[in-house]
């Protein structure tokens, strides 16, 4: 019996980042290309050191390791990172570009609830598609049909279309699917991040029944809760290359020290414009700002002061419902609060720069490391900036949770509630 | 280890879970990828369902519904006729101008639909393209047999139609089949050539409508191959279109047409063309569909 199931050897991607960043070309820009290539220095080598962008990008590079059956693997490390692309190039999704990788048994791969789900076919006809499209037989799926729906708690709307369906019902059907797949070797990408909470944690469950049925797992999340309680292994990955290998508790120990060395840790955050800015043809970001109440601009702030943060942004073409959400994350990934100006934003918003402003009053956070993740979208239609971490801040000072003692207070937040006392009776 | 060792380990491999040689080798291929189509045949359930679901999809949420696959040829039959058959006197081999355009319109329909699908079809689907594995012949495949059903409806109408003119099935319904065949792998050629080029240049998303305009006047559906001079008839051979649409005019309708000597060439260099494009069109798609899920 061999006692690896999978071994992964100097993995490595190389992306063209015209071709990434921009989704397309037209038959114009390929024909304009070439007529002006022989102006043009197009080596990538020699583009960085002209100080430009370099073309390409190492997304995973020289990336090894070997996997024991019935391990369960945490695979972290911050957005970009290469973990997304790891797990492409192992669920054969995109080609390596040098290295290769060797695996020992049935994979699946799940790096997406519900593809394929089509909103005018019922939820019993969707069962069968999906589990088609992830590598299910016909007769495989008729074996655990009731199975699956009774996970998907959707037998009553069996035979209705899916679109009827409440964003909870979707997600847990398509969950339910994916759960119910028997491969050796199961490649699940940030899967957990969907549904209420009592779903997710159901979801976990049979993420754990999946680990100690001695299936060989490797799993992605940026939830650390979850890494620290199904694996005991994980992989921190940074910049496209292995960091370290070892007991999860170490690596997710180093990932949340490697998070706080970020760049933009001054409270700020700018952008030259074009191309680099996050954003799309409709909409980049600009600059965020985090300001004390003071009016400075800085990333550590007072306990029972407020913070204000300022994003401003400039629209490109008129967009009609868009609105910034702000999240406020935890060193661990938990979202503390999500907020959003929709209710501020007008029904369209005509081009130019806009600043949205928030104020996130005194007494409420803990004294911890919290990130300032932002994304625009327009809800129901479309993502204009996906999430992003940007901004760091560090709270300090003396806690409002209601004692002086120098301790690490747990909780995303240390709320200034009243407490009363009064003695009840004497006892002698 | 020696062979024999690991043909002991293979052996034990059927009663033990983990196999001792990788039963899948991810690396970079280089130079020509291999066709491959025993996987294609693996997800042949795959490609059921996903026939299955266009088949279910493509007429939900409209008032005419199926009526839709009779409308489309029915209305172009009775322009046509109009135009062509009644003003224009476009002879049309002695049979009803109106049959004589339906028949043809019937497999140019399912060939013009088919391109249309199987061209789109990758850059529609780029969930399935950027979130799954299997093999990717499998999306522009559905579309060509989920329009078999439109083309199993409208057929129905033919019937009537022959009916209706008192016209005679004859024997040369058996070579039916093959014509559809042959269509169908026409379409996929193109279509593979096209799907692989549209995911990263969408010209392809613009191009196909007019391309299928153009190739309809260039294919005797409105009018009969007899109407172009013997000496440039060996044009139609580079269509292999027009072997489909008059061989199904021959095949239903019992004209007598392509029994000559140039006929059968053009049969022949037709099916050399189609032949050299569907190769061609698997080699390229089959190079390029390792990138798909990067530029998509």
């Amino acid at each position: 019996m061999s006692n690896i199931a999978l071994r992964v050897d100097n993995l490595s991607k190389l992306y063209h980042i015209g071709a990434s960043l921009q989704h397309y070309a037209t038959l114009r820009d390929v024909l304009a290309g070439w007529l002006t290539k022989p102006l043009r220095r197009t080596r990538p080598d020699r583009a960085s050191k002209n100080g430009r962008q370099p073309d390409t990008i190492w997304a995973l590079k020289d990336v090894s390791f070997e996997i024991r059956p019935g391990e369960v693997v945490g695979i972290i490390g911050r957005n970009g990172a290469g973990k997304s692309t790891l797990l492409k190039i192992l669920s054969q999704i995109t080609e390596p570009t040098y290295g290769r990788a060797e695996i020992f048994g049935r994979v699946s791969s799940l790096l997406e609830v519900g593809t394929g789900f089509h909103p005018e076919l019922t939820g019993r006809e969707n069962i069968y598609l999906n589990g088609a499209i992830l590598g299910m037989r016909r007769a495989e799926i008729n074996r655990k049909f009731d199975e699956i729906v009774a996970f998907a708690e959707i037998e009553k709307f069996l035979d209705t279309p899916v679109k009827h369906y409440s964003s909870g019902m979707y997600v847990r059907l398509a969950f339910a699917v994916a759960a119910h797949l028997e491969p050796d070797i199961l490649i699940v990408d940030e899967v957990l991040a969907v549904g209420d909470a009592a779903f997710q944690k159901k979801c976990l469950g049979k993420m754990g029944d999946v680990a100690t049925e001695g299936r060989t797992v490797l799993f992605v999340s940026h939830n650390m809760g979850a890494i620290r309680s199904l694996c005991e292994r994980s992989i921190l990955l940074m910049d496209g290359q292995l960091e370290i290998d070892g007991p999860t508790q170490a690596i997710v120990n180093a990932y949340l020290l490697s998070v706080t060395t970020m760049k933009g840790d001054k409270g700020e955050i700018h952008w030259a414009g074009g191309e680099e800015a996050p954003g799309c043809d409709e909409v980049r970001l600009s600059s965020i700002h985090l300001i004390s109440h003071t009016g400075k601009v800085q990333n550590t702030f007072q306990l029972d002061k407020s913070i204000v943060v300022e994003v401003t942004y400039i629209v490109h073409k008129p967009l009609r419902g868009m609105r910034i959400v702000l999240k406020l994350k935890t060193e661990e990934g938990v979202i503390a609060f999500a907020s959003t100006d929709h209710n501020q934003q007008p029904a369209e918003l005509q081009p130019g720069r806009y600043m949205s402003t928030v104020t996130v009053p005194g007494g409420i956070l803990n004294r911890n490391k919290y990130y300032i993740h932002l994304s625009v979208d327009i809800p129901g239609v479309k993502v204009l900036i996906p999430g992003t971490e940007y901004l760091s801040l560090t709270c300090i000072g003396e806690s409002a949770h209601g004692s002086n003692f120098p301790e690490n207070w747990p909780g995303v937040f240390a709320l200034r509630l009243e407490w009363s006392f009064e003695r009840l009776d004497s006892m002698d | 280890m020696n062979d024999t060792q690991l043909n002991e380990k293979v052996k034990e491999d059927q009663v033990n879970p983990v196999p001792d040689v990788p039963t899948l080798i991810i690396q970079s291929t280089r130079g020509w990828a291999s066709l491959d189509l025993g996987a294609v045949w693996r997800y042949r359930e795959l490609l059921y369902f996903l026939v299955w679901r266009d088949v279910k999809v493509r007429y939900k949420q409209t008032v005419l519904g199926v009526l839709w696959i009779i409308l489309q040829p029915v209305v172009s039959m009775v322009v046509f006729s109009l135009l062509f058959g009644q003003l224009l006197k476009v002879p049309s081999d002695g049979v009803p101008y109106p049959v004589f355009a339906y028949t043809a319109l019937l497999p140019w329909n399912y060939f013009a639909g088919s391109l249309t699908r199987s061209s789109g079809s990758l850059v529609s689907n780029p969930q399935l393209i950027t979130k799954v594995y299997f093999p990717r012949l499998i999306i522009p495949l559905s579309g060509l047999f989920s329009n078999l059903v439109d083309f199993g409806v409208a057929f129905v109408v033919l019937i009537g139609l022959m009916f209706f003119y008192g016209i005679q099935i004859t024997s040369a319904i058996v070579v039916l089949p093959f014509l559809i065949l042959l269509a169908m792998l026409t379409a996929l050629g193109f279509g593979l050539w096209l799907a692989a080029l549209n995911v990263r240049y969408r010209d392809v998303g613009y191009l196909v409508p007019f391309l299928i305009q153009v190739w309809m006047y260039a294919t005797p559906v409105i009018y009969g191959s007899t109407l172009i001079p013997e000496r440039f008839r060996f044009l139609l051979a580079l269509n292999p279109m027009t072997v489909v649409v008059e061989g199904f005019r021959w095949s239903l309708l019992g004209q007598t047409a392509p029994a000559s000597q140039t006929s059968i060439w053009i049969l022949i260099l037709s099916l050399i063309m189609v032949a050299v494009v569907l190769i061609t069109g698997l080699i390229f798609f089959r190079r390029t569909e390792r990138t798909f899920a990067d530029i998509i």
